[in-house]
């Protein structure tokens, strides 16, 4: 890769080629924009970590029609569950779908391998005209007095200068705290992600999990599989490998003195997934943090000559139903690159003419998602829902399937003695109730 | 094996080292805290508490993730910085 000539100006540069980068860098390039894309990395995805099930299919599609043919996808998911676990026990809700749009193109989703599926996306950037630079960090910003003309690489020569910066340079932003429009992060919004990939065979995969073909399964759990620390786990199928991880808020870490590494295996010792990944080899250990507060850790979304977008905008959607980032972060980087096209359309490249990205994040309902989903973080790492009620499902559900020659109690008796056996309040439980109805119904 | 120790888990990724520490750690402002979270949250077990209440640190194998700068109790223990670009962790497959 060669350096750019440090006279060189550009319409639009991008810092950092994950799915955010790459999107805008593919928009802009494709809209005639001189645009270059940094990326740190040796490659585009090298630093880069998710779970990970790509649920932005559909919005792909418009850009690159029928993009999983050619794009390297491990499996489309037709099949979740949602498992609740106490250190003995599991009670799930298994979702399994035959039905358009989750078996059949465009497909819901696709489990992905981030070096491989970031690195095809910047290389549909480049296609498109984008410049990618790689193995460069971006260190800071450019400015003319209140108008970022630029960034600062750590180069020899590295100045690079352009009109507008779109910044997706990814949790840790520092362009965005640079600038002014991130705080600090505080510990109980960002969550800590230990993840290995481990081979497994691919018909035992497809054994396993019920799958037929190139069908996936994403596993998502919550309650004893991290103790007392606030978080939970995820287990995906890819081609001839498993994805799994456990996820912990930073704060709760540091609060029970738990060492991640630790919780990953306590996770994969679990009656409910030992089943699952025995006779696996481990691939790669792999860790990242994520922002998961969304709505209440959003930074100021652009400046004069300045947007940010994907994780350095806090834009992953944790809600304990949705875990979702790679969606947002593209839409968000398209939406940032309308407005950079907008602005070099008109040559004024201040926050008025910017303030346009908003509007295009509304368009792609990005804000919208996040601004009705903004109760639900809070409540996901509330310490009932953590650990009261994973537990309270699970020995309910062994009081329920008990067959002991006793008499059978009715439902709401049963219930009722788990509730006062795991020292739940019924006030706290009509509390959590209008929690849930507040974060989750309306 | 799906079992795996610590040191076994960090055999597996790329670590290309540059010879700039990317994270530098203040010693002595380290033997006046008292959580010392570091110790317990990086995920590459990097910071190691000697008996002497000094904390040590190797940047070597850094995942270049953040969580120590986030949880430092003490001012200015930590100076956080990514490493120079194509250094540090290489991921292949998460």
């Amino acid at each position: 890769m060669t350096a750019t000539n440090g006279s060189e100006h550009f319409d639009v540069i991008v810092v950092g080629a994950g799915p955010a980068g790459s999107a805008a860098a593919l928009l802009a390039a494709r809209a005639g924009l001189k645009v270059i894309l940094i990326e740190r990395g040796e490659y585009p995805g090298a630093k880069n970590v998710s779970g990970a099930v790509f649920y932005g299919s559909t919005i792909l599609n418009q850009l690159i029609p029928e993009w999983w043919e050619q794009a390297p996808v491990e499996r489309h998911v037709c099949r979740r569950e949602l498992v609740l676990m106490s250190p003995t026990t599991s009670v799930s809700l298994d979702f399994r779908s035959a039905a358009e749009g989750y078996v059949r193109p465009p497909y819901n989703g696709f489990t992905v391998l981030r070096p491989k599926f970031d690195r095809w996306f910047a290389d549909q950037a480049e296609a498109a005209g984008a410049f990618l630079l790689t193995s460069t960090v971006v260190d800071d910003l450019l400015w003319d007095g209140p108008q970022v003309v630029g960034v600062k690489t750590r180069r020899d020569d590295g100045d690079i200068r352009g009109d507008v910066v779109i910044a997706c340079d990814g949790v840790n932003s520092w362009l965005a705290r640079k600038a002014g429009l991130q705080r600090e992060l505080r510990t109980h919004e960002l969550s800590l992600g230990v993840k290995e990939v481990i081979g497994l065979d691919e018909s035992l995969i497809r054994q396993r999990f019920q799958l037929a073909g190139d069908e996936g399964m994403a596993l998502e759990y919550v309650g004893a599989v991290t103790e007392a620390v606030h978080g939970g786990a995820f287990l995906y199928t890819n081609r001839n490998s498993l994805s799994l991880g456990v996820l912990a808020q930073l704060s709760s870490l540091v609060e029970h003195k738990k060492r991640p590494y630790d919780l990953l295996e306590t996770f994969k010792a679990h009656p409910a997934v030992a089943p699952l990944v025995r006779g696996g080899t481990l691939r790669e250990y792999s860790a990242h943090l994520i922002p998961e507060s969304g709505w209440n850790m959003m930074p100021a979304l652009f400046a004069d000559g300045l947007m940010v977008a994907g994780d350095a905008a806090a834009f992953c959607l944790a809600t304990g139903i949705y875990i979702e980032g790679i969606n947002y972060a593209m839409q968000s980087g398209l939406a940032a690159a309308e407005a950079a096209i907008l602005a070099c359309r008109r040559k004024e490249f201040s926050r008025y003419t910017l303030s346009h990205y908003m509007e295009a994040l509304r368009q792609r309902n990005v804000l919208t998602d996040f601004q009705a989903y903004r109760h639900a973080p809070g409540f996901v790492n509330g310490e009932r829902l953590q650990n009261l009620y994973p537990q309270l499902a699970a020995l309910g559900g062994e009081a329920l399937f008990r067959v002991d020659g006793n008499r059978k109690q009715k439902l709401l008796p049963l219930y009722w003695r788990t509730l006062r056996q795991v020292g739940a309040k019924p006030r706290h439980v009509l509390q959590d109730l209008y929690q849930v109805a507040r974060a989750y119904l309306w | 094996m799906v079992m795996t120790t610590h040191d076994e888990k960090m055999r597996t990724p790329r670590f290309r080292v540059d010879d700039t520490p990317h994270i530098v750690v203040d010693g002595e402002k380290c033997r006046t805290c008292a959580v010392r979270s570091c110790v317990t949250v990086c995920p590459a077990n990097l910071f190691v508490l000697l008996d002497d209440g000094h904390v040590l640190f190797n940047y070597e194998q850094c995942f270049e993730c953040g969580a120590c700068y986030f949880v430092c109790a003490v001012e200015g223990a930590i100076r956080w910085t990514y490493p120079k670009g194509g250094f540090g962790v290489t991921f292949r497959e998460s």
